[in-house]
């Protein structure tokens, strides 16, 4: 029952919309030099990790650049737990943490140095400072390096180094853009791990940009695509995923005609696609049983079955051919 | 909270005032700073003057001293506008090889690292972020300048009684806004020069250029056309005139003699600019400055 509960809780908190929006987007644009990089972007975003996508200059560091202060909307404006992101900066800002695409250090530091002075400028006392950057540091995998110069990481230990100079003041919110770029496969598990924990733990919500759509399909529950600076998919995961798992396919041996029309009669949608095949959409209250049970009473053996698995590249693939979409 | 237990975990403990967390920056940079032992001895031998300094005025008034020496109290420096200015203006040129060793990184280092975008996705506004850059050298500087001309003069106020205190105030304040516009000057230069050039050592070069190299192009105008208007361009001689007209010891009129064919062929009396054109250029200077400290000192540059 306690297991049963559990699941249940978590189910709860996978679905973004059960919690107050994280990011509203109010017709956000912005234009560098008169050219359009982000145009009137709409929605709210729920999710406790949030995933970025779109293909290269789709817009998805502009708009983090633009959520942390760093360039003006040319229209329009977001807000963030609440505070507008035009007047309220500095107050938003104390409740993020960033990590950067691009290697951004402060030379000459070692790594515990460097992630303390963060934590300071974050308005943490000296003390708590360095007390939370060791804890950042062992955290993030780098407590036996922590003395160590940065410039002598490498580039997955910079990387994680990234990551907590991120999560050191412990933010609400973490922006996170590309942050498994250049790491081998063991790194990319350690960061994946990593991104999983903190979204698990609940005490922050993930911003992941990337455009790897395995990292964001691992981590996130909630995805946005952009495409030439517009929204062109927004796309709940974990709906998705619900909603798959409605759609059946049914490989079976035996008469297939009273059996699907037995399943019609439940009030399913059914097609006959040939070679032993039936495609069913499932309605509310018929479960999976429901048709293993009809198969025994017509003598129809169902030799597989499957669900629709609409993998997060289809939709992405979709979201690059189709216009725009909003939430 | 022991560093063994691995979870994410927010912050919820106090925090610092917004208006001191500029702080952090120089009391970083100073660990980084002195920690070169060649700059921490270079920078001890800044206040040997100051010493020198303080020697004189002791011996002005230790009659015992004097006898000992066998000087003649004639024959030493009266202690009075110009004796001070003489040492806010020795102190002013270790005050700009200090700046050159200290300065030209501080900006040029985190623009080469990416690190701006660090410091500015935190509640630190890119004014914090500059202020605490030049306060670097605001504060190395005050230590070596302003404050211990201050402490000589209430030394000297000491031993001459209150009577000479009250008299020369003008000084205290000459010494304090001189050195203050000076290193004001030096701390905005060499943020602007470093967030420009990026490169520590090319940034060091181009502060030296900016001000060497308009001084002999400024003397090359006062020689070629018989005038003192080349000061203008030249930073030193800006301040020069600045300093004096705090101190009350600026004279407007000086006498240039060509000396020619081994005679005197000629005498010109030639005029300094007058004080309020040498204040205007400073300002214009640190305008500039702060103009381009705004448009570099950015998270991200954006390519138009």
């Amino acid at each position: 029952m306690a297991l049963a509960e559990k699941i249940q809780d978590q189910a709860i908190l996978r679905n973004p919309a059960n919690f107050a929006p994280v990011i509203d987007l109010n017709g956000l644009s912005v234009k560098f030099g008169g050219r359009p990089i982000l145009q009137n972007l709409e929605g709210e975003l729920r999710g406790r990790a949030i995933g970025l996508l779109g293909p290269n200059g789709a817009g998805k560091t502009t708009l983090i650049h633009t959520l942390l202060g760093f360039h003006p909307p040319s229209s329009g404006t977001a807000h963030i737990f609440g505070q507008d992101i035009t007047t309220d900066a500095k107050q938003i800002r104390s409740l993020i943490g960033y990590m950067p695409e691009r290697d951004s250090f402060i030379a000459k530091m070692s790594a515990v140095h460097f992630v303390r002075l963060m934590a300071e400028l974050s308005g943490l006392p000296s003390e708590a400072a360095l007390e939370r950057a060791h804890e950042a540091l062992f955290y993030v995998g780098l407590g036996e390096a922590r003395y160590r110069s940065l410039d002598t990481y490498s580039l997955g230990m910079k990387q994680l180094a990234k990551l907590a100079q991120a999560i050191v003041h412990g933010p609400r919110l973490i922006f996170l853009d590309e942050p498994t770029n250049g790491l081998d496969p063991p790194a990319r598990q350690r960061m994946i791990r990593l991104v999983r924990e903190i979204r698990d733990s609940g005490k922050a919500n993930i911003v992941l940009s990337s455009h790897l759509l395995r990292d964001v399909e691992e981590c996130c529950e909630e995805i946005l695509i952009l495409k030439d600076g517009r929204l062109a998919v927004y796309c709940n995961l974990e709906e998705e995923r619900k909603s798959n798992r409605r759609f059946l396919l049914l490989e079976t041996r035996g008469d297939q005609e009273p059996f699907a029309a037995a399943i019609g009669a439940l009030g399913c949608e059914y097609a006959l696609t040939g070679d032993h095949r039936v495609k069913v959409v499932l309605q509310e209250g018929v479960e999976v049983r429901d048709i293993y049970r009809i198969a025994s009473k017509f003598d129809v053996q169902i030799r597989k079955l499957s669900y629709k698995r609409d993998s997060l590249e289809d939709i992405f693939l979709k979201a690059m051919e189709n216009g725009h979409g909003g939430l | 909270m022991a560093v063994y237990e691995h979870t994410y975990k927010q912050y919820l403990g106090k925090l610092t005032p917004e208006w001191s967390r500029f702080l952090v920056i120089p009391r970083h940079a100073f660990r980084d700073v002195f920690r070169s032992k060649l700059f921490t001895a270079f920078f001890i031998v800044c206040f040997i003057p100051v010493l020198i300094e303080a020697i004189l005025i002791y011996l002005h008034h230790n009659v015992n001293a004097i006898a000992i020496l066998k000087v003649n109290i004639q024959e030493l420096i009266p202690i009075d506008a110009f004796f001070f200015q003489a040492f806010v203006n020795v102190q002013a040129g270790f005050a700009f090889f200090v700046t050159l060793l200290v300065g030209p990184p501080l900006v040029a280092r985190d623009l080469r690292n990416n690190a701006l975008p660090l410091y500015l996705c935190r509640p630190f506004s890119r004014t914090e972020y500059v202020i605490g850059k030049m306060s670097v050298v605001l504060i190395l500087l005050s230590a070596m300048t302003w404050i211990p001309q201050l402490l000589l003069f209430l030394f000297q106020s000491y031993l001459e009684g209150a009577g000479w205190f009250v008299d020369n105030l003008s000084i205290a304040s000459a010494i304090f806004f001189a050195s203050v516009v000076w290193i004001l000057l030096l701390a905005l230069l060499s943020q602007a020069v470093s967030a420009l050039v990026k490169w520590r050592v090319i940034a060091s070069g181009a502060l030296i250029g900016i001000f060497f190299i308009p001084s002999v192009f400024g003397e090359v105008v006062n020689n070629l056309f018989f005038t003192r208007w080349g000061n203008l361009i030249s930073l030193g001689a800006l301040m020069r005139n600045v300093t004096s007209g705090l101190f009350g010891t600026f004279v407007r009129a000086s006498t240039h003699i060509t000396d020619w064919d081994g005679r005197v062929a000629r005498e010109i009396v030639v005029n300094e600019p007058p004080l309020w054109a040498s204040w205007f250029v400073l300002f214009v200077v640190c305008a500039i400055c702060l103009a381009l400290l705004s448009r570099k000192v950015k998270a991200y540059e954006v390519v138009r």
